[in-house]
């Protein structure tokens, strides 16, 4: 089974290219070279070498032995959180911007949803001296209030989407509508293996250092290229799809993939959107979609801002569908204990995304002998608020 | 089965210039105004009538069109009732070919998801039935069409009519033009709808690089025409155009929906 994008930029049914015309010519441009660029010499040389002295690379992999006894096998901590800028969404900014200047684009545009990607955004974008435009929903500005400030730090513009549910994906409306609004200066840096081909491939490969990192650190460790667990949440995929992309071939390595079930998958609070939805079109591709039987997108929930999304990307609907990947859930509360645990145990906070992976730990009752990688996709300060409020 | 002219064909065969095309959102402002809204704009003499199917997530629409499709959803719409809606309406329109000119062509515009969901297939066989002769559909990609779409469109001789931008570029604009029946959709400028007002020295000589290339297909102009003054100017370089986000302005505005619609019509031909 091949679990990447074929040439047409499907994954099995799912992915595609579905964009109003005004769009083309933009995302052709994309398709045409980002393979090229991101190959050459150069590019790589670039980008490896702000992974390593800007980003913090290689990212620890971390043996966490209180959490280990506490579930009784072995769980290893891939450390996102511990990237520049607090997780996982600069490993594809920086790829992404790289990309946009050679493409010869001035202005960078972006959506966000906790404002990690945001972050990350903003933050290249003063590394490069590129204008930087970033929409976030108006509900997810007022719950992510470090981060905002963090953008407009950094020289960002913040621009509230006030739509729909006021958050990621209205959010990623308003950018498309930017990106049809300026079609020749602007590159639009998507956060997530979302949106039309090559945006989902583009976004896995800068992400695939995560796995990447992780068979090198085992082997080094343990002397296995791989573990039996790898665990991580999915809002829209990104981080799940770099600590998936080295195993997906390699059937011995399971792979867990955690969505947000918000108040319970089935309490019209939630966005698992795996359980909940069906093909559809969502922001440029073909998958999985929460939607009213007239074809309505639906508004997700969840306490997660990244994860609150009613769509998936097109690599995980096929992961799905073919079953590579099992497709679980946690919801609001289960990821606050898993949250408080980790503090705890081990003296680390995560992001509340993260937290949901964690969460599955609990339901996973590995064995004693079991190698577990939970990708900690980012830490949680951003959260701080929420969990003060849920302290007391 | 009798065969019958495509009203979009006949249009551009009888009438070569000035057509006037107006684009409203189904169900708005009240889920029951759609035939209203249809029946007044064919009495004021709109040559082309476009009905926009509301949507969630109106990607390719500014601010105007996005509240439309929000209202209507609020009101109720969905494609399931607007084919029941349309089915009732049939009866003052005549089937194409009696009633000669003031029978206006009748679309549907709408995002690709709704109609999905419905099943392609159902779409255009209930389309078929409700008298419609062509679909905008922004988001279906021509490649993603021809492969999978085309033979069941064809079917049921709906038109699917395909957009060209000023960053479209001629090659592509040849290839749109070889696979285009009925007109092509020229937005006027690189932007979601109702933001551009006007048509400025830019815009006009992109219509008229677009002129030279002398396409086999008609072409509309579309986005930013919302008055007489540039319905004129649009029509000089094209067969017509079409008037959206400045018509839903004006149904919002109106009080009484009949005279509101006769009156936009008048202001603008
Ligand atoms: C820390 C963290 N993890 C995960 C996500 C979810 O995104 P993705 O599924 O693309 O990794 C986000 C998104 O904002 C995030 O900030």
């Amino acid at each position: 089974m091949n679990y990447q994008v074929n040439e047409k930029g499907y994954y099995g049914n799912f992915g595609g290219a579905y964009i109003p015309e005004m769009l083309v010519p933009n995302v052709e441009e994309l398709r045409e070279n980002y393979l090229k660029i991101i190959y050459s010499d150069s590019f790589q040389k670039e980008f490896n070498d702000l992974l390593r002295d800007y980003v913090g690379r290689p990212s620890p992999l971390y043996l966490a032995t209180r959490l280990s006894e506490h579930y009784q096998t072995n769980v290893y901590l891939k450390r996102e959180d511990l990237n520049h800028t607090g997780a996982h969404k600069i490993n594809n900014t920086i790829g992404q911007v790289l990309l946009a200047k050679r493409l010869g684009k001035t202005r960078i545009i972006a959506e966000t949803g906790a404002g990690q990607h945001g972050v990350a955004t903003a933050t290249v974008c003063a590394l490069m001296g590129l204008e930087c435009i970033v929409y976030m929903g108006e509900v997810d500005i007022q719950r992510q209030a470090p981060n905002v400030a963090r953008m407009k730090l950094l020289g960002a513009k913040v621009v509230p989407a006030t739509c729909g549910s006021k958050t990621l994906k209205d959010a990623t409306n308003e950018a498309i509508r930017d990106w049809i609004n300026n079609p020749v200066n602007t590159h639009y840096i998507i956060g997530s293996v979302v949106g039309p081909h090559p945006y989902p491939d583009m976004v896995a490969r800068f992400q695939s250092v995560i796995s990447e990192e992780i068979k090198m650190q085992l082997t080094e460790k343990i002397k296995r290229d791989h573990p039996d667990y790898v665990i991580a949440c999915v809002g829209g995929g990104s981080n799940a799809a770099g600590a998936f992309y080295h195993f997906l071939d390699n059937e011995k390595v399971k792979l867990i993939a955690v969505e947000a079930a918000g108040k319970g998958v089935y309490s019209g609070h939630s966005a698992a959107t795996m359980v909940l939805g069906k093909p559809g079109i969502i922001h440029g591709s073909k998958t999985m979609l929460m939607q009213t039987d007239d074809g309505q997108i639906t508004e997700p929930y969840s306490i997660s801002a990244g994860l609150d999304y009613p769509g998936v990307g097109p690599i995980h609907a096929n992961l799905f569908e073919t079953g590579r990947a099992a497709f679980v859930n946690a919801t609001d509360e289960e990821a606050l204990k898993a949250v408080f645990l980790l503090c705890k145990l081990e003296g680390i906070i995560p992001a509340l995304e993260s937290a949901h992976a964690l969460a599955h730990l609990e339901k996973l009752k590995a064995k004693k002998n079991e190698i577990v990688v939970v990708n900690l996709s980012g830490r949680g300060d951003k959260d701080l608020a929420t969990y003060i409020e849920k302290m007391q | 089965m009798i065969t019958m002219e495509n009203r979009i064909e006949r249009v551009f065969r009888e009438k070569k210039n000035n057509i006037l095309s107006v684009y409203f959102t189904a169900g708005f402002p009240e889920l029951n105004s759609t035939n209203v809204v249809i029946d007044e704009l064919r009495k004021a003499g709109a040559d082309m009538i476009e009905i926009g199917i509301p949507f969630s997530d109106p990607l390719a629409d500014g601010p105007v069109i996005q509240h439309s499709s929000e209202v209507a959803l609020k009101n109720g719409m969905s494609l399931k009732l607007l084919f029941e809606q349309l089915k009732k309406q049939s009866t003052f329109i005549p089937p194409a070919g009696q009633a000669g000119n003031q029978q206006p062509a009748i679309l549907l515009m709408g995002y690709l998801n709704p109609i999905l969901q419905f099943g392609v297939e159902n779409f255009c066989k209930e389309a078929k039935e409700c008298g419609i002769d062509g679909v905008i559909i922004p988001d279906l990609p021509l490649q993603e069409y021809l492969h999978e779409y085309k033979p069941i469109f064809d079917k049921y001789g709906i038109l699917n009519i395909f957009l060209i931008t000023p960053q479209t570029s001629d090659e592509r604009i040849r290839l749109i033009d070889s696979h285009s029946k009925g007109f092509i959709y020229m937005v006027s400028s690189s932007s979601t709808t109702g933001i551009k007002a006007g048509i400025n020295t830019t815009q006009e000589g992109y219509f008229r690089r677009i002129k030279k290339l002398k396409l086999k297909t008609p072409l509309m102009i579309g986005f930013g025409i919302s008055d007489r003054n540039s319905f004129a100017k649009a029509c000089e370089f094209a067969n017509g155009a079409i008037i959206g986000s400045g018509f839903i302005k004006a149904l919002e505005k109106g009080t009484d929906l009949k005279t509101g619609i006769s009156n936009f019509i008048k202001s603008i031909k």
